[in-house]
């Protein structure tokens, strides 16, 4: 260690309680924020795949307009055939094509309006979760067969079980009057109410016959291996749609614009507060170095009297403050290290926050994400706040005066 | 007590001897309960927002149904007392405002479209205090009496459905017998609501017609009533369960629409932890402050102590010292924050993350939200955490011994 750091170091203990409590405000900040950071990208995360993966796929193929009206007649031609060429181009994805329509079921007892579904049975349950939550029966097997698939809710509601018969009345994709009868043969149970209890899924070939769809549905839900691919390979699939008929390519921001939104609105609050956190850490640093240099100042004249200039004073109050910053970083990121790998283990689960939870799509547990990004940014930004916090302090030495300064005690 | 005058003007003199420090130990304080207050007010806003108007698309404080309505909405599920009973019954009675409705799952068709949709039978005279609505903004009109035959719709519906006022639509549910009751509307006025899925989600018709239509006679699915606000219910409820007869559910909006009752809870949880996390960030550089000034003064507090100074007025004084920095880190604290909401009282537009702040509930303009209560929260915090932070600084003061103090080197 050359003289410098020594003296820099040797000052910094001159007040082990002062150090101490100033170290003690960056590891309580540090471990929080590498705490909170680390929660919070967990809860994004969990909240896009678990929104995604229930029904929305990395990406959709529509007609255009479809996203915001929804309307029966806005549809994809010839959707099998369509979701068959594409799995065909591209193998890694996974593909399915899907066709929607409202209409009111009924059994003996009940009548309950619900959203149907017709899906491919053999490739809908690679792009959503909902095949594989059946808690009774069994999933669609056949893609002409009239069968259908409800939410437990739903199920409870109408008063069906499997074997169970269903009317469905509604209308057709040219506005006629469409009405089928369907038998139950499974019920899947999510867990989310409104999700087990406003729709149904029945077999593709059967739900056009049903809703006259002539061919046609109205989505080919894409789904990738992760987010990143799903970026990179929209474009592509993008390209080898069909030109003539115009469909159109939405990514899944488009499709759920609520949930970057929720987080952007989430991330904006939880910022205010870091940013708070670090302000008053700046503080309690600036307040440590301004009076370890003012009681100094009798010092700081002689050796500056004998030739030491402000400048190198001032360095050598940047490296106290650096070195009192380093170990705050070091504790700070070593407690919050410890706080996160422990909960990204074991996960989080606040009492009395299920149901806010599952309004988000979250589990009730939480596991965080640690990331050196997420363990490390927090720190980094009261490491350079405390460096900056030290400006003041140092650039006052050039104001002192040997003599003067030499007088004061 | 009787020199708390002294030590108070001594304490006062102390804290400006360092006035850098103190400024900077004041400011501290006044950015941490700025932020405290602040933020507390915009999280209010947001929250209360989304409750209010969870509450208002409920709506009904108090509600009465047939115990298994709420797991099976059904007419089957319906209250078994009719109007005219109940009109008996609640006539003496002093509620706020109370009325019966029908409310049941139906679909809607256009000659285009199908939705499913909530059915409102109500009497528009008797919910006008309810207040979700405002009937005069409604396009077209709104529905005059509990006999009107027309139906009012939201606009994202008509949208959806490709029809208007004027234009006829269909409505199907179910009877009690389970045969599908269905019956051919004229859509008389359109609504708009803050809650996209109030306005995509509810239609309006007469109660009586609903009742017709539904071969129910003059029973209801739900009765509800309206407390003075959401947060005080109590005393409704109590006046509820008093008058209904046992066997029929009361539940306060809370329990209807459990995770906004949870919402609430947890916003009040989470005001005290932020203020106390704020604190704590605070607290070292506080604790800090006071180690300092005490440690610069050792000879003095040494050289008071031996002229005859009592160590508990050493301790008082210490302990002054810190809330005078306390109390005036609050007075600026408070007024900035009250500086900053105050110009914000008219909404903060935040449409750039409207959708997502539609799928907590809330609408797309935040109205901070500054309440006394949480104001007073945030200085009693700082005021008795500060006190416990600066016991022990205090406490060494006050047990130096006076000779190794005075003599003590700088």
């Amino acid at each position: 260690m050359n003289i410098v750091a020594r003296l820099a170091w040797r000052n910094l203990w001159r007040h082990r309680r002062r150090t101490w409590l100033t170290v003690g405000a960056m590891v309580f900040s540090n471990t929080l924020l590498v705490f909170m950071i680390s929660m919070q990208f967990g809860m994004y995360d969990l909240m896009i795949d678990n929104t995604l993966k229930v029904f929305t796929g990395h990406m959709q193929v529509q007609a255009p307009g479809y996203k915001d009206d929804q309307k029966m007649r806005q549809t994809v031609p010839d959707i099998v055939p369509l979701a068959g060429r594409l799995r065909a181009e591209f193998p890694t994805e996974k593909i399915a094509a899907r066709g929607w329509a409202f209409a009111l079921a009924s059994s003996e007892e009940r009548s309950y309006g619900v959203g149907i579904f017709g899906v491919e049975p053999e490739y809908e349950p690679q792009v959503s979760s909902i095949p594989g939550l059946i808690a009774e029966g069994r999933y669609l097997q056949q893609s002409d067969a009239p069968e259908i698939v409800i939410g437990a809710v739903l199920a409870r509601n109408l008063r069906v079980g499997i074997g169970d018969e269903l009317t469905l009345l509604g209308s057709g994709r040219d506005g006629s009057f469409a009405a089928a009868v369907a038998t139950v043969v499974g019920i899947f149970e999510s867990g989310v109410p409104d999700v087990d209890r406003s729709f149904a899924q029945m077999p593709i070939v059967a739900f056009q016959d049903v809703f006259f769809m002539e061919g046609a549905g109205h989505q080919v839900v894409i789904s990738a291996p992760t987010l990143e691919e799903a970026e990179r390979i929209l474009p592509d699939i993008d390209a080898a749609l069909p030109s003539d008929e115009g469909l159109v390519m939405h990514d899944w921001d488009a499709l759920q614009p609520g949930l970057k939104q929720a987080i952007k609105a989430d991330m904006s609050s939880a910022f205010f507060m870091y940013g708070i956190l670090v302000v008053l850490v700046a503080f309690s640093v600036l307040n440590t170095q301004l009076m370890s240099v003012l009681e100094r100042t009798h010092e700081f004249g002689i050796v500056m009297s004998l030739g030491l200039k402000p400048g190198q004073l001032g360095r050598l109050v940047m490296l106290e403050t650096a070195m009192l910053g380093l170990i705050g970083f070091v504790l700070g990121a070593i407690g919050g290290v410890i706080v996160t790998s422990y909960f990204s283990a074991n996960g989080l689960s606040i009492p009395g926050m299920e149901e806010m939870a599952a309004n988000f799509n979250l589990p009730p547990r939480i596991y965080f994400q640690a990331t050196p990004w997420t363990m490390a940014i927090g720190p980094f930004v009261v490491f350079v706040f405390t460096l900056l916090a030290a400006v003041y302090p140092a650039l006052r030495l050039h104001k002192l005066h040997p003599v003067e300064a030499m007088r004061v005690n | 007590m009787r020199m708390l005058p002294v030590l108070t003007r001594l304490a006062w003199r102390y804290l400006w001897r360092n006035h850098r420090r103190t400024i900077i130990m004041v400011s501290a304080i006044s950015v941490g309960v700025w932020s405290m207050i602040f933020m507390t007010a915009l999280s209010r806003g947001m929250v209360d927002q989304v409750i209010e108007d969870g509450v208002s698309a409920l709506p009904g404080h108090v509600q009465v149904h047939n115990p298994k309505f709420l797991d099976d909405p059904s007419v089957v599920n319906r209250i078994p007392i009719g109007d005219a009973e109940l009109s008996r019954a609640f006539s003496s009675t002093d509620f706020k405002a109370w009325a019966s409705r029908v409310r049941v799952p139906a679909v809607i068709a256009s000659e285009y479209e199908s939705r499913g949709v909530t059915l409102l039978g109500i009497d528009p005279v008797a919910e006008r205090e309810f207040g979700y609505l405002s009937y005069d903004d409604v396009e077209g009109r709104f529905l005059e009496d509990a006999d009107d035959n027309g139906i009012v719709i939201g606009r994202k519906l008509a949208d959806k459905l490709e029809t208007r006022v004027g234009k006829r639509v269909v409505l199907m549910s179910q009877d009690p017998d389970n045969e599908i009751a269905d019956r051919g509307f004229r859509i008389v006025g359109l609504f708009d609501a803050e809650v996209p899925a109030f306005e995509e989600g509810n239609v309006f018709i007469g109660k009586r017609t609903a009742q017709k239509m539904l071969h129910i006679g003059d029973t209801t699915t739900e009765i509800v009533f309206l407390g003075d606000n959401y947060r005080d219910i109590e005393p409704t409820y109590d006046k509820v369960l008093a008058s209904i007869d046992g066997s029929l559910d009361v539940s306060r909006w809370s329990e209807v629409a459990t995770y906004l009752g949870s919402m609430l809870t947890v916003m009040d949880g989470f005001v005290l932890i932020f203020m106390v996390v704020i604190f704590l960030a605070l607290s070292f550089g506080l604790v800090n402050t006071l180690v300092m000034a005490v440690f610069e003064r050792v000879r003095e507090i040494g050289l008071m102590l031996a002229l005859g100074m009592k160590p508990s007025n050493i301790l008082g004084q210490i302990i002054i010292e810190s809330m005078l920095l306390l109390l005036v880190g609050l007075v600026i604290g408070n007024l900035l924050a009250v500086a900053t909401i105050h110009p914000l009282r008219g909404g903060i537009d935040i449409s750039v993350v409207a959708e997502g702040m539609e799928m907590m509930g809330a609408a797309s303009v935040l109205y901070p939200r500054l309440y006394v209560s949480d104001m007073i929260l945030a200085n009693v915090i700082v005021l008795f955490l500060g006190f416990l932070a600066s016991l022990s600084p205090a406490w060494r003061a006050s047990r130096y011994e006076p000779v190794e103090a005075i003599t003590k080197v700088g």
